[in-house]
């Protein structure tokens, strides 16, 4: 195929770094669609400016996300990708795949769309980059007939996401793939039928590393943690000494409760004064390990600076458990923050900035849980507070 | 030719199906890891069962050709199995330590590029951009691809004080993790933008588009039937685009990235952090974005030589103090750096003790 020229485009297929160019070319070889997608962007780097409309409404059959609109806004010259949707199919939590099942996914998708993928977009999905109106119907049925179903979008509960978790990480105090499958598959109806707000976002992180960035662009944050005393191998602690690491400024020096010490032979720990931050864990794994009473906090109300500034999550519980048969209590209180958060929230107002507004207490109340120490930096600093009936009562 | 029997609310397969009997095996399980070298790594398991990992960089935009070349890869040295991480690298999964060499030269000689565990540079985590975005107003995956020809040593070989983790985002929605990244770019606009009334008339939700204003710039403008936007109060997030298409805020000669520092997400040593500005704008410069480029390096260099070990950017910045930041990097000072969004109380000094 190869219609157009792409001088700019040219210039980032050299250099080390795998070129996103490529793999478009290598698309476009094949793909009417994906050369004009290259033609398309060609022209954005010479003009400086992106050529695609907002999206429309369009989907498949009984549900409202999952699909997102996309049209070129210069559909005359570029009518490969006058319809150009983008088809996010839910991922299995932790990115496990079988070749067989990619296969079969790029096959399926080589048939009806533009051969592009995200692997994976920044919520989670398996992004499918480009295709028309008329092939959704036919994507629908041969994907969701093969175990295929897709992610979120709009208004809706999004695809949760998840860490490796146990699969493959010692430091895994949760089981956060099984958490997010459970958690996925609780809220079919939430993720493919957007009924909410805005947008809410569940991500769960094995432990405080939150390689997921749980914390950071989830409305329910869930992150593993544990209780109980850190667990020392001081034979490896030797072994790590005498491997060349500096242990009291690389570990010690570097806790941020001060909590440990070393006598150049042996570690100890202050337990009670341990925030279980993770550091001296990530840095001698073979040496110290998590305490066994295993669970997670949950955090809610990160999100991206739209519209009143970004959002860190904040602690609504500051501990609870998360084995097999705890993952219904952990759904319950999820229905139940998304209840509070529903029946308040203005349209468009995430769960953060609804906390903003109201405060930490109607929350709090809504789902049951106490006020606690752990949930603050530090108290209120002005002398203005509200007081409710109840709290007379007490 | 008539198409399979369509199915819905099944959600995604379960993960078990994919996973390689090591794991299952040792599902959590797990007793420690070792960096092999850069880009390997193995798991040991309470059982003494071995899993070996080779991380590989990827440009997130995959063809399918790519994806089935490395499916043929996992399926010669991995029994097909493979997985992707958070941050967009792939990750074959190797139980017979045989295999790891063979795969990694395999990897090594069809070009692949291996690396990103411990220390360094990870891949970046990125928005659409131009690629297949309405919003965009720069092209996220070329400033990454030109970012990280640059400074893909630090994925494949050299060390930093700590991991150092990059995001792009091609308009303050921020698809990405910019707003806690070690480093990250973020495109922005500058100018207040035009209103076609006739047709946010027509298209728009009024009460919908005032209320997407976060500095309550706009008004409804009952005489056109439209709103009216206070150009003095107007801060360019560009949100009323988003909800209301005839409100134009795209200025490709005005638009440009600006460049944020400090932010991460893991809660070792110190807690979470947001990303703060460092530098305000950069007009865009395709296909390469070179004073982007400079810029990161050069902080990344100012990092690499002061920062402790196992301190993030944000750690070494809030260690030596703001003031020392713009000092040892050479960054100008700006009216744009002194907040007066909605948390400027937190970020005024309250301190006769500082630093020259």
């Amino acid at each position: 195929m190869a219609k157009y020229d792409t001088p700019m485009l040219d210039e980032l297929e050299k250099g080390p770094w795998p070129s996103f160019v490529t793999e478009i070319k290598k698309a476009a070889k094949t793909n009417k669609m994906s050369d004009d997608e290259l033609g398309q962007l060609e022209k954005s780097f010479q003009t400086k400016r992106g050529y695609w409309k907002h999206g429309g409404i369009v989907g498949v059959l009984g549900y409202g996300s999952g699909v997102i609109g996309r049209y070129s806004s210069l559909p005359e010259e570029f009518p490969g990708v006058a319809h150009f949707h983008t088809y996010r199919i839910n991922q299995p939590s932790g990115f496990f795949y079988t070749s067989a099942a990619l296969k079969e996914i790029c096959d399926i998708w080589d048939k009806y769309g533009s051969g592009l993928t995200n692997m994976h977009g920044s919520t989670g999905d398996l992004v499918l980059l480009g295709t028309t109106t008329e092939a959704l119907e036919p994507l629908f049925a041969e994907y969701s007939s093969r175990g295929w179903d897709l992610g979120g979008s709009g208004s809706a509960m999004r695809t949760p996401s998840c860490c490796v978790g146990m699969a493959r990480c010692e430091w895994a105090n949760i089981d956060a793939m099984g958490i997010c499958n459970h958690m996925t598959q609780h809220f079919q109806d939430e993720l493919h039928r957007p009924a909410f707000p805005y947008k809410f976002k569940i991500k769960v992180s094995g432990c405080a590393c939150d390689c997921v960035a749980a914390i950071a662009r989830a409305d329910l944050s869930i992150i593993g943690t544990w209780k109980g005393n850190i667990r020392i191998d001081q034979a490896e602690v030797k072994k790590y000494a005498d491997g060349g690491m500096d242990i009291q400024s690389e570990i010690i020096d570097m806790c941020p409760t001060d909590c440990m010490s070393y006598d150049g032979g042996e570690i100890k720990i202050n337990d009670v004064q341990c925030s279980r931050c993770m550091h001296c864990i990530a840095k001698m794994t073979k040496a110290l390990r998590q305490g066994e009473e295993k669970g997670a906090t949950v955090l809610v109300g990160s999100k991206a600076p739209i519209v009143v500034g970004s959002l860190i999550s904040w602690v609504l519980v500051p501990f609870i458990k998360c084995d097999d048969e705890d993952f219904e209590k952990l759904t319950e209180l999820t229905e139940n923050i998304i209840e509070w958060w529903d029946d308040n929230a203005k349209p468009r107002e995430r769960l953060g900035e609804l906390i903003e507004v109201k405060g930490m207490r109607p929350l709090l109340e809504a789902v049951g849980v106490d006020p606690q120490p752990q949930q603050v930096r530090e108290p209120r600093k002005d002398p203005f507070f509200f007081w409710a009936d109840s709290d007379f009562e007490k | 030719m008539s198409l399979p029997e369509r199915q819905t609310d099944v959600g995604p397969p379960h993960f078990e199906k994919f996973l390689p009997p090591v794991i299952k095996n040792n599902y959590g399980k797990w007793k420690y890891h070792e960096v092999l070298s850069p880009g390997t790594m193995v798991h040991v398991a309470e059982s003494g069962d071995e899993l070996y990992t080779v991380r590989v960089a990827s440009p997130r935009i995959l063809a399918t050709e790519t994806i089935r070349e490395v499916c043929d890869l996992a399926e010669k040295y991995c029994d097909g199995h493979l997985r992707f991480t958070t941050r967009n690298n792939i990750e074959l999964l190797i139980s017979d330590k045989a295999k790891l060499d063979p795969c990694v030269a395999e990897l090594k000689e069809k070009g692949y590029m291996i690396g990103g565990i411990g220390p360094r540079i990870s891949n970046v985590i990125h928005t659409q951009g131009w690629v297949h975005c309405h919003s965009a107003c720069t092209d996220a995956s070329g400033i990454v691809k030109a970012m990280m020809d640059e400074l893909h040593e630090y994925f494949t070989t050299k060390e930093l004080p700590n991991k150092v983790r990059l995001a792009v985002a091609c308009c303050v929605n921020m698809c990405g993790a910019v707003h806690v990244s070690d480093i990250a770019v973020v495109a922005v606009h500058r100018k207040v933008p035009t209103i076609d009334d006739e047709n946010v008339g027509k298209m728009c939700e009024i009460p919908t588009t005032v209320g997407s204003c976060p500095t309550s710039a706009i008004r409804p403008n009952p005489k056109t039937k439209s709103v009216s936007i206070n150009e003095e109060k107007c801060m360019y997030c560009g949100n009323c685009f988003t909800v209301c298409p005839p409100i134009d805020i795209h200025r490709p000669e005005d638009d440009g990235v600006a460049i944020v520092v400090g932010g991460k997400i893991g809660s070792l040593r110190t807690s979470p952090k947001f990303s703060k500005l460092a530098i305000p704008f950069f007009y865009n410069e395709p296909p390469r974005w070179p004073k982007v480029v400079d810029a990161i390096k050069n902080i990344i260099d100012v990092y690499a030589a002061n920062a402790k070990k196992h301190e993030r950017v944000g750690e070494w910045i809030e260690r030596v103090g703001w003031e020392d930041f713009f000092k040892l990097t050479g960054i100008e000072f700006t009216f744009q750096h002194i907040d007066d969004f909605t948390f400027m109380r937190d970020t005024l000094r309250t301190s006769a003790a500082f630093k020259y």
